[in-house]
């Protein structure tokens, strides 16, 4: 594996390994000295033409962690702006040496075209590509669920016999998206669950099952409740009626938190509207697991990182050798 | 091409016997022991060795792993390795006499790279190496305090070491 494009590219002994060396990246967070040398004297390029908080602080602290040197290019204010190409940026960044780029752009496909196109020969990491995938975010959603539920024995591990209800804007979420994939890699099994002006043509072929209402899907007794965000800067067109009935019918709401099961964790890739898809009862209470999937975060791109970028850059970080 | 056993189990118990003795000899004053294992075998040796340390003199030690992966200096030559658990034992490393245990000293590298690792953990009172194998060839001005068995070898020859707990086997052997 030379790239990280999409969760469907991972077979269960790879992701696998993926949430293992994640394991050992957070033992690191409890040393004395935080930091590790395997990517010292690499360059991590963060190529951004998406506007992202997390995302972007989550892998710059991973790859500093690392010892890479990070460089951060987002498109405002750069000469993407003035009208810059993808692939002139690609070439300008490889021109510098970059050793990794971790890309997010608004178009589906910009990672897979930067990865294919010949423009670069560096290690290709998707941060999010339009609608299509985030391939990290479900890799630390499937860490969280697994370390909630084995703690200290979670290594090796698959999520077999998990049951994690994925709820919202289906159709505008490559966090759904990716995790649909990723998690039924690992053995879970899926329930999607939104208004029907959001579920995504050809729903039917992915391999979850699909629900209209909410309450339906929490009565399955989940193992872990997803909470999509409404994302309001994709919403050009009328997709439910108002946020109230939103709220009311697709939401967590404190009342349907109250009947959710004590071991059901209550999950959301953030930032989170509160009051919209998520209730504060929920956001706030000791089943959320909103703040680990922060921590969690850094821990996997760590991972990522020094699988893509340590090694020589024929290698194969595939889940078989030892 | 028949590999010859250089140690049997018996041999092998033996010199961790005998390490074990002498690191509580060499142990001086009240330190407390912190025995450190390089995965894989290497930590299986500590916990041994430990065990045997604490039948002697109970309650002056204790064993942990320490993984040296993301520290080896041809980490950009090689195919990427999954690292292995480090395991801390409670307390920490400051100021205990960490004793570093591995199955083969042999270049000096990886012994190299468990001390830069051993710094990013804490600060021990002193540092010692203990071995199963010393198969000689160093490329490191770095040598072992304690040694179960001496034994001089060909660069092209290969020197294996099983454990019971991971091999089903007690034995180290040398093949051409």
């Amino acid at each position: 594996m030379k790239h990280l494009l999409s969760t469907r590219d991972l077979n269960r002994e790879s992701a696998i390994q993926i949430l293992d060396v994640a394991e050992d990246m957070a033992q690191t967070a409890d040393r004395e000295v935080r930091k590790l040398p395997p990517l010292r004297g690499k360059t991590v390029v963060n190529l951004f033409f998406e506007d992202s908080t997390r995302t972007r602080l989550s892998f710059e602290s991973a790859a500093k962690r690392l010892s890479a040197d990070v460089i951060t290019f987002s498109a405002k204010g750069s000469s993407v702006s003035k009208g810059e190409s993808l692939k002139d940026t690609a070439q300008t960044l490889a021109a510098m040496g970059a050793d990794a780029i971790v890309v997010r752009h608004h178009d589906s496909g910009a990672a897979h075209q930067l990865a294919h196109a010949g423009w670069i020969d560096a290690a290709i990491i998707n941060a999010g590509d339009g609608t299509h995938e985030h391939p990290t975010q479900a890799l630390l959603d499937a860490f969280t669920i697994r370390s909630r539920r084995f703690g200290a024995a979670s290594r090796g591990r698959d999520l077999t016999g998990m049951r994690v209800v994925i709820v919202g804007d289906i159709v505008h979420s490559r966090v759904a998206r990716s995790n649909v994939w990723l998690l039924t890699t690992l053995g879970a099994e899926v329930h999607l669950v939104a208004p029907r002006t959001l579920l995504p043509h050809g729903v039917e072929q992915w391999p979850v099952s699909v629900h209209e209402h909410l309450d339906d899907a929490l009565a399955l007794a989940p193992d872990a409740v997803m909470m999509l965000r409404i994302q309001s800067e994709r919403m050009r067109d009328a997709f439910f009626p108002t946020a109230r009935e939103y709220a009311r019918v697709w939401g967590l709401t404190a009342e349907r938190f109250a009947l959710l099961g004590a071991d059901t964790m209550v999950m959301h890739p953030g930032p989170m509207n509160r009051g919209l898809e998520i209730s504060s009862a929920a956001a706030d209470s000791e089943r959320s697991t909103v703040l680990a999937q922060v921590t969690n975060g850094v821990s996997i791109r760590m991972a990522v990182l020094y699988l893509l970028v340590a090694g020589s850059s024929t290698t194969d970080a595939g889940g078989s050798e030892r | 091409m028949v590999a010859r056993t250089v140690l049997h189990d018996a041999d092998i118990t033996r010199a961790l016997r005998r390490i074990a003795h002498e690191v509580l000899e060499s142990r001086r004053g009240d330190g407390r022991l912190v025995f450190l294992g390089i995965p894989t075998r290497g930590a299986t040796l500590a916990a041994r060795i430990q065990r045997i340390v604490d039948e002697i003199e109970p309650g002056v030690s204790s064993a942990g792993a320490l993984d040296i992966t993301l520290y080896r200096d041809d980490l950009a030559h090689t195919p990427t390795r999954t690292p292995a658990p480090t395991r801390v034992p409670e307390g920490g490393i400051d100021d205990t006499i960490v004793v570093l245990v591995d199955d083969v000293l042999y270049s000096g590298r990886t012994i190299r790279a468990a001390l830069d690792a051993l710094v990013d953990h804490g600060r021990p009172r002193a540092v010692r190496l203990a071995v199963l194998v010393d198969r000689g060839h160093r490329e490191l001005p770095i040598r072992a305090d304690f040694v179960g068995k001496n034994l001089p070898s060909a660069t092209s020859e290969r020197v294996s070491v099983r454990l019971t707990e991971i091999d089903g086997i007690d034995e180290v052997t040398i093949e051409p």
